[in-house]
Formats: structure tokens, C-alpha cells, sequence
């Protein structure tokens, strides 16, 4: 399974998500991929990917896609990440 | 993992911001006082915002500023503002922000040791409300683990 973390920059704040979301992961026993991106490389970045894990600004950006897009509200809240995950993949 | 250098020189304690501009500035000032970045980074934080919007404020009270690696990066760095009073950045959740992270990256691959690193720090849901009433730069370090 793959999950792709977006941001602006593809540092920073995808980072932080993506450092969380495989804390997160680890605790489900769930085992995945997760990549940090930008926006502008989302296309390649999600192509193959089943979540998406973003901010509310850039859901529009990311457009269509097969995966299923998370807005994560608090990215250090690994409670809100761990409902959203299990809700998507459980 | 080791948090990117936060010296007492990129920490600015209840700090007076007109606005989400004014406070990415003194974060921008922050680490350009430190050695970490140009002058110009502060405006290039401040263009992700603009062009991206408020994503910046990933949780309550808690700006993470940031741009790309660029010419205005001179070395990893960061930088920490706390607001006297709070300002908006126009997120629909996480406003009104207290503190203000700035975050300067050399290097985009290598940069996720930095950010584990904040993560541990954060992910103690009582770090932005200590960072927000710390009175000392030395407090801030040491809430954030500074070595």
C-alpha cells in the first residue's frame, strides 16, 4: 500500500504528516509506503497511491484521482490521524 | 533525531504582529539573525502562503512558515515567535495562531530528521500552549529539546 503526503513545498509540513502518519501506521500494524510531495508532483506521487493525506487548501489542486483523499486538520494529533486512517483502510 | 539548530538569537518572545504577513516576517528576521537564511527567505514564506493559502497552520495556535531550499537557505535552521496577541491566518480550524515556526532547509531529502524531530516535540499536545506562555528564550529551548 502506498500513501502520499502533499504540501506546497514537499517539505515541512508533508514531512511532519508523513513522519506521523508512519507512527500512526506502525500502531495499526498496517504496512505501507508513505511519501512526501509536493503539489506539483502529485500526479506521479499518487498515481499508484490508495490515501492521500493533505490539507484543505489542496484538495481542489489535487483533482481527480483514485485515491482516497484525508484532510488532516491538527498534523500532530496522531488520535485524528488514526480514526481517519483506519477509517479509510479499515 | 536532532532538531535543526534554534539558537537564543532565532527566539522572539510575545513579539507584537499586525498581521500573518508581520509574523512570518519576525520568523523570517528570526533566522536571518541566526545565520540560517537570507534576508529574502522571509518573503519566500510568505509567497508559499499566498499562493497555497493557510496550510501553514497545521494545529491549534501553530504556524509552521516555511518555503523551498533555495539561494536564501545558508544553513538548516530554526526559529521561534511567540505572539503577544494571537493573529489569523485565515485557516478554518487552527486559528488564531500563537506561535510561529520558522523552518530553513539546505537539503529537501535529508530534511525528515529535522521534522521527526519536531514531531516528537509536538505530538505532546502541550507544547504550543507552554511554547505560547514561555518567558525565556532559554524556556523555549528547553521545551523544544534544544541541545
Amino acid at each position: 500500500m502506498k500513501i502520499v503526503t502533499i504540501c506546497g513545498a514537499g517539505i515541512g509540513s508533508s514531512g511532519i504528516l508523513k513522519v506521523n502518519a508512519e507512527r500512526v501506521l506502525r500502531s495499526l500494524d498496517i504496512d505501507a509506503i508513505v511519501v512526501a510531495a509536493d503539489l506539483a508532483s502529485v500526479r506521479d506521487a499518487a498515481a499508484d497511491a490508495q490515501v492521500i493525506l493533505t490539507s484543505a487548501e489542496f484538495v481542489d489542486a489535487i483533482g481527480a484521482t483514485f485515491a482516497d483523499v484525508i484532510v488532516v486538520t491538527n498534523y500532530f494529533d496522531t488520535a485524528e490521524l488514526t480514526s481517519k486512517l483506519r477509517a479509510a483502510l479499515g | 533525531m536532532s532538531l535543526p539548530p534554534l539558537p537564543e538569537s532565532a527566539i522572539v518572545i510575545g513579539a507584537e504582529a499586525a498581521d500573518w504577513r508581520a509574523a512570518v516576517t519576525l520568523a523570517g528576521d528570526a533566522l536571518a539573525r541566526s545565520g540560517a537564511a537570507a534576508p529574502e527567505y522571509a518573503h519566500e514564506m510568505i509567497r508559499m502562503i499566498e499562493e497555497h493559502g493557510p496550510y501553514v497552520v497545521i494545529a491549534p495556535g501553530l504556524a509552521l512558515a516555511h518555503a523551498r531550499p533555495g539561494p536564501e537557505v545558508l544553513a538548516d535552521g530554526l526559529s521561534i515567535v511567540t505572539l503577544q496577541t494571537p493573529v489569523n491566518f485565515g485557516h478554518p480550524h487552527n486559528d488564531p495562531v500563537r506561535v510561529v515556526l520558522g523552518l530553513a532547509i539546505m537539503n529537501a531529502a535529508e530534511h525528515l530528521v529535522a521534522v521527526a524531530a519536531l514531531a516528537n516535540v509536538f505530538n505532546d499536545s502541550h507544547a504550543i500552549d507552554e511554547l505560547a506562555a514561555a518567558s525565556s528564550a532559554a524556556e523555549v529551548r528547553q521545551i523544544m529539546g534544544a541541545a
